[in-house]
């Protein structure tokens, strides 16, 4: 497989990986949230691109192997753009689900565990 | 004694090569199917935002950082099972399992961490994915480790050196699944 | 269970020897072989089927006869007969068409058809066979647990499956969800080897277009298997979660969504029905083209619809949940979705008919069972239409219309598919012929009563008899006369049916013993298995066989013979 390129220096594809780790932890620290989505899972993305055709040699395999895991993905996403649409109602004519569970938890990020005792002498 | 059709490669690749795609499709699915579960809960439940606060960032950095590290030693493993030298991919195999242990003490240091704080897998069904999916992905990476330990005791020897590539993808795999985990356990709050 | 009738001895060395010169553990149990793997399979799948039709019984006898002390049951009491219907479902589905026609056809076959020793991976292969005989073992135990065997269907929907307090079976439910994963394990291990044996250990000179049909159709359903049980694994490892350790993943009470349990599990479920479906078409290709010496129409058009198929497959999964809430926007497409799924099958069966168009057609039991399977699966067919669309399905969904439809789906792919297969191939397996007289008394009393089982119950579905009930007489809308004698009609047809397969297991031990022996290739086909001795030794030929055209060159014109095997070079 990859005697075609026996040059490639797998110690500089790893440094890679670890600058956009670090640039994806620091996403958030910006606190503008389409720039969190973007540099967690775009970045994310592009790791598992990376670790994919430079670790796996996917690209050195025949064809049918990408399309067979983007298959298996483009699967998961039909899963998810069928049952989305239930999962995130919350309410019917005779129903609705019962949220006790999570409504008094302060949205904010707290990082004292005050917030879980009082949490948890909710239910 | 392998049977000839082990032998055989009318699809243009290697038997174990061609079987290992297969099981990292099969795996693509199982977590494809937890993690688009986690994904829609999340989306629905905007408190999960303040629940994930909780997690340890730099536990999830540094673990990331580890398995990436893993994997490193995983191809290098295989880049010298290419070139016919056993020895040192074993001995690049045996840093990679050094690897798994570390993720896993790392890992078990945290969940003592937050299990004595009151966030168990019951706490909520924010926790109960947390566990459910850092658990499923933990028990690959022991599988992985065990695998890998047997390639590397024959690799030492200089057998059956194809294997080491063939742990190596599945490997490079579980490394996959955690990129995605670490931003939606740790960094999405 | 029962394991296996001797066909070969596991050691590659040992092949002129007889049998019984091996211990009997190392020969079946824990054999390598691709065929011995076969025949465990087959009869640990017939042994089940055993099981599950005595299950059918007992509750189709509470049905007709109210509270009558059923034999060899006794009463079957409420809590009885939930776990009756429960397991009687997933063993037909999970433990007898899943085994039977992928496992074990696909063990014996695909080595033998396109031309190697054995699976590529034969210890992986074995292994595979004892996690199915342990789940297999597994599920039974659960019906000597605490609290009994899970009764809250094999759908498993929370939160009745969810909780202790509600399904009574704090044991059964959770035994019920192993018993089923490990199965998936089982048949995902099965599956790898099949897909790449296939792939990857063709005989030399056979080209993607010369595989028999019913290897494609093998390998096209574990990938679709292999693609569709991932969700529904990790979805199980939640649902346990929620009956173990008190997690909340499927409880509304505590945030979480039964609704995303029926979608994970019929994303599944539905191509499961595809995965059962596409062996038994394949099976059916095989036989139709030998007994009516012609060769198969449109071969690259059925691949091609095999496939779309399978991809449309994972599209219409929401038609089992039209009135389980979900959004009726989504009802919309996935009615679109499921009537354009019928398009492809009814092309099959076109090719079917047009294959069969001016044939030398041989009425023998195998194809007797093939034409069968044609005439009863267009029936099942042709009444999901009317599930598929989301208007009726309301009125009809959870009746007996529904499960007169999916019986008429299934009983054709896992009884007849099955019946085929095995009469068939049962000359190359055991080396002898089966009984066609007896096979054919065995046919027409199996194929009569099983329409006059369903046809009432269609009846009775569009008439509201709801299903999951255990004494209709309670409901006075259902109590009446005419109701009753339909259901009385349905279970005494079911009774003659189960009576008629001891003509099957007659014919099954008398042939194997006494059968006139079968020679290489007593049905002239052409496919690669058929060149082999009767029954193949342990590496299956001498020296393997090499490849030179497609499987169903069947009357070539200006050829002596109307058949032309696969392995000849002209």
């Amino acid at each position: 497989m990859s005697e075609d390129e026996p040059h490639t220096n797998y110690v500089k594809i790893w440094a890679i990986l670890v600058v956009l780790l670090a640039v994806s932890v620091a996403g958030p620290e910006l606190e503008i949230w389409w720039l969190t989505l973007v540099t967690a899972f775009g970045i994310a993305l592009v790791k598992a691109y990376v670790v994919a055709t430079k670790f796996m040699h996917i690209d050195h395999a025949p064809k049918f192997v990408t399309y067979l895991m983007v298959t298996c993905l483009v699967f998961m996403m039909l899963f998810m753009a069928g049952s989305a649409s239930d999962v995130f109602k919350s309410s019917g004519d005779n129903w609705y689900k019962i949220e006790s569970d999570w409504q008094y938890m302060p949205p904010v990020a707290q990082h004292d565990e005050g917030a879980h005792a009082e949490e948890a002498g909710n239910h | 004694m392998r049977p000839i059709a082990t032998t055989r490669s009318a699809a243009g690749m290697p038997t174990g090569l061609l079987a290992v795609w297969w099981i990292v499709a099969s795996e693509i699915v199982i977590f494809g199917g937890l993690l688009g579960a986690y994904i829609m809960y999340r989306l629905s439940h905007d408190a999960w935002a303040g629940h994930a606060a909780n997690t340890n960032t730099l536990i999830g950095t540094t673990n990331t950082l580890v398995l990436l590290t893993s994997s490193l030693f995983a191809v290098l493993a295989h880049q010298a099972a290419e070139k016919g030298d056993g020895k040192k991919a074993a001995r690049f195999l045996m840093y990679t399992m050094a690897g798994a242990v570390a993720f896993l003490c790392i890992k078990g240091y945290e969940w003592n961490y937050e299990i004595s704080h009151g966030m168990t897998i019951t706490t909520n069904t924010f926790w109960s994915f947390y566990y459910t999916a850092a658990g499923i992905h933990g028990a690959h990476v022991i599988a992985g480790a065990i695998i890998m330990g047997i390639v590397a005791k024959d690799a030492a020897k200089g057998l059956e050196l194809q294997r080491v590539e063939l742990i190596g993808i599945y490997w490079h795999f579980v490394d996959i699944v955690w990129i995605f985990l670490f931003p939606l356990l740790y960094i999405a709050k | 269970m029962a394991e296996s009738i001797p066909t070969q001895p596991s050691d590659p060395h040992a092949d002129d020897h007889h049998h019984e010169e091996q211990s009997f553990v190392s020969k079946y149990l824990l054999s390598t072989d691709h065929k011995v793997i076969g025949m465990q399979y087959m009869f640990t799948g017939m042994a089940m089927a055993l099981i599950g039709g005595f299950m059918a019984y007992a509750f189709r006898m509470q049905l007709a006869f109210p509270g009558v002390e059923v034999p060899l049951w006794g009463v079957v009491t409420p809590a009885n007969y939930t776990a009756l219907v429960t397991n009687h479902g997933a063993i037909m589905i999970f433990w007898v068409a899943m085994p039977v026609l992928i496992a074990a056809f696909g063990n014996y076959l695909i080595p033998l058809m396109v031309g190697c020793d054995d699976m590529v991976f034969p210890k992986i292969n074995r292994l595979s066979y004892q996690i199915f005989l342990l789940s297999a073992i597994v599920l039974i135990s659960s019906y000597f647990v605490d609290g009994g065997g899970f009764g809250g269907a094999w759908t498993t929907y929370p939160p009745l499956s969810a909780k202790a307090e509600y399904n009574l079976t704090p044991m059964g439910a959770s035994i019920f969800i192993g018993a089923v994963g490990l199965e998936f394990v089982a048949f995902l291990l099965g599956g790898i080897n099949f897909i790449t044996t296939a792939m990857n250990a063709r005989a030399p000179g056979m080209k993607l277009y010369d595989i028999p049909m019913v290897i494609w159709m093998i390998v096209i359903a574990s990938i679709l298997f292999m693609v569709s049980v991932g969700p529904l694994l990790a979805g199980a490892i939640m649902l346990l979660f929620d009956q173990q350790l008190g997690t909340a993943f499927y409880d509304p009470n505590r945030g979480g969504d039964p609704v995303l349990w029926q979608h994970l599990f019929w994303f599944f479920g539905h191509p499961e029905v595809y995965v059962v479906l596409l062996p038994a078409i394949g099976i059916t290709a095989e036989i139709i083209t030998v007994f009516s010496r012609k060769k198969l129409f449109a071969y690259r058009t059925v691949l091609n619809t095999a496939i779309g198929t399978g991809v449309l497959s994972f599209c219409v999964w929401a038609h089992h949940q039209f009135i389980s809430g979900i959004d009726p926007r989504m009802a919309h497409v996935f009615t679109l979705t499921t009537l354009l799924i019928s398009i492809p099958i009814a092309e099959m069966m076109f090719v079917y008919i047009a294959t069969l168009y001016g044939g030398a057609i041989r009425l023998a039991t195998p194809m007797l069972w093939a034409l069968a399977f044609i005439f009863e699966f267009l029936i099942g067919g042709v009444t999901g239409i009317f599930l598929g669309a989301s208007g009726a399905d309301i009125y009809l969904h959870d009746t007996y219309f529904v499960l007169a439809h999916f019986h008429y789906t299934f009983f054709p792919i896992a009884i007849i598919g099955t019946f085929a297969g095995v009469t068939y191939w049962f000359p190359k397996m055991f080396g002898k012929m089966m009984s066609d007289r007896l096979g054919k008394i065995h046919f027409w009393g199996t194929i009569i009563p099983f329409n006059f089982i369903f046809i009432p119950l269609f009846f009775l579905g569009a008439g509201g008899q709801h299903r999951r009930i255990y004494d209709f007489q309670n409901f006075p809308a259902l109590a009446g006369e005419g109701m009753q004698d339909l259901r009385i009609l349905a279970t005494t047809s079911l009774l003659v049916m189960l009576g008629f397969q001891l003509v099957f297991f007659y014919n099954f031990i008398t042939s194997l013993m006494k059968g006139k022996a079968a020679g290489k290739n007593p049905w002239k086909a052409n496919t690669l298995e058929w060149t082999a001795e009767s029954p193949p030794p342990h590496g299956n030929w001498k020296e393997l066989p090499t490849v030179y055209r497609g499987p169903y060159e069947y009357s070539v014109p200006g050829r002596e013979k109307d058949y032309w095997p696969q392995d000849e070079p002209n």
